[in-house]
């Protein structure tokens, strides 16, 4: 088979592979690199995903990972005081980044949010199969929300709108918007934890 | 309108407040032990989003460009004592963190140059990373300081996780932490060639031996 695109270098003699986030996250805050270059390689790849189904323009979504990125290297220190796992904490900040980045530069509104994905290339590395795998788990967990629930959600979380703005799109009032957001976001957190007792990634 | 603070928990997890209603919702938040546990769970189900946006995968280039800026920013900052030895610090950083946390002064926490103990071994030099369980690692350097990082769920009250220099047959305690996802311990046991370290769950304030089979253990230390 055909290898399209160079494997991320082996992580030295470190076994950096084998380590959690977290414990990448702590090595990050005291100035690592490779370990830096560790939780870009677990999660560059849906970060850059993410960033570019917000931002629709591929050199802004970049930018918005770059930042993301940077913004870990340099805060890493603070994730500790957090009640929340490294992978909530480092895809958050992307989203933050990402949503800053179009509401700064206006280019979310009016725009269809059914953006026909691209074809998934074929996984070829364990990495990229674990991620088919959660990225299955969740728009599974997503179509089983009501379609009021997942478009609340998907306008806020992928479109950047604010919950104000989502009301006056669909004319609907901020209250019902609210709960919308609520219920979709408990149930969701639901079916995943559901999911993931089930039957996890081989 | 004065609208339930309440109500704001989703909308912030997913990022869909105005910059101003944002902050006055963790104004809220600081002060509401509800929605900061309901947040914890709906920012994990929004951050878990991400994972459905599908697309191509990022540019090469884009790695390099991250790392490079972050080699340069580190050589900006070389002269702050960030690496500064702080032996006294490791074994109760992780428990204080929480601690800190807990009571409320997260700041401290966040200004704390400190390092982990994990990064305090690896930073010896000729020091190494063994694979301990499916989510966490040891790391010993060459005169036997060693340190551990481990993700895994917090003890149950009255409970202890417990670790073990295990030398010949013989387990050693090496220290007790109470878990979470980013347990980072420094054992208070050397992790000499031939050793291995493992861990059981025991009651609080530990054992002197296992009372247990361990629920982890690393490969001897070479």
């Amino acid at each position: 088979m055909t290898v399209l695109q160079t494997a991320p270098p082996p992580p030295a003699t470190r076994g950096l592979a084998q380590l959690s986030d977290e414990a990448l996250l702590s090595l990050v805050a005291s100035s690592d690199d490779q370990a830096l270059a560790e939780l870009y390689d677990r999660f560059g790849p849906v970060a850059y995903g993410l960033a570019l189904r917000i931002l629709r323009d591929e050199a802004l979504a970049q930018d918005a990972v770059q930042e993301a990125f940077l913004g870990i290297w340099r805060s890493a220190d603070r994730f500790f005081a957090e009640r929340a796992k490294a992978s909530t904490w480092i895809l958050t900040l992307v989203h933050h980044r990402a949503v800053d980045l179009v509401r700064r530069e206006d280019r979310r509104r009016g725009e269809p949010l059914e953006s026909a994905p691209e074809p998934l290339a074929l996984t070829t590395t364990e990495g990229e199969a674990a991620l088919g795998y959660e990225r299955r788990l969740v728009q599974e967990a997503l179509a089983q929300l009501t379609p009021e629930q997942r478009e609340a959600i998907e306008l806020g979380y992928y479109g950047g709108l604010t919950q104000s703005e989502v009301a006056e799109r669909l004319d609907q009032p901020l209250g019902t918007i609210k709960s919308r957001m609520f219920t979709g976001l408990s149930r969701l957190r639901d079916l995943l934890a559901q999911a993931g007792l089930e039957g996890s990634y081989p | 309108m004065a609208a339930d603070p309440h109500s704001l928990v989703a909308p912030y997890a997913l990022h869909a407040l105005e910059d101003e209603e944002g902050r006055r919702f963790e104004e809220h938040l600081a002060a509401c032990e509800r929605c900061r546990e309901e947040l914890t769970g709906l920012r994990e189900a929004a951050a878990r989003l991400a994972y459905a946006a599908e697309g191509p995968k990022p540019p090469p280039q884009l790695r390099e460009r991250i790392l490079t800026q972050a080699r340069n920013e580190r050589r900006n900052v070389a002269s702050l004592p960030a690496r500064r030895r702080s032996w006294t610090l490791p074994l109760g950083a992780a428990a204080a963190v929480a601690a800190a946390v807990a009571i409320g002064v997260g700041t401290w926490a966040a200004t704390r140059p400190g390092q982990s103990a994990l990064a305090q071994v690896l930073s010896q030099s000729g020091s190494s990373l063994l694979p301990m369980g499916d989510s966490g690692a040891v790391a010993v350097a060459p005169n036997g300081d060693a340190a551990l990082a481990l993700n895994v769920p917090v003890a149950p009250k009255g409970k202890t996780y417990e670790i073990w220099v295990i030398r010949d047959g013989t387990p050693q305690r090496a220290g007790t932490f109470e878990g979470g996802s980013s347990t980072d311990v420094r054992l208070d046991q050397p992790a000499s060639a031939g050793s291995i370290v493992a861990v059981t769950l025991e009651r609080d304030g530990g054992v002197d031996r296992p009372t247990q089979s361990p629920l982890m253990a690393t490969k001897a230390v070479s």
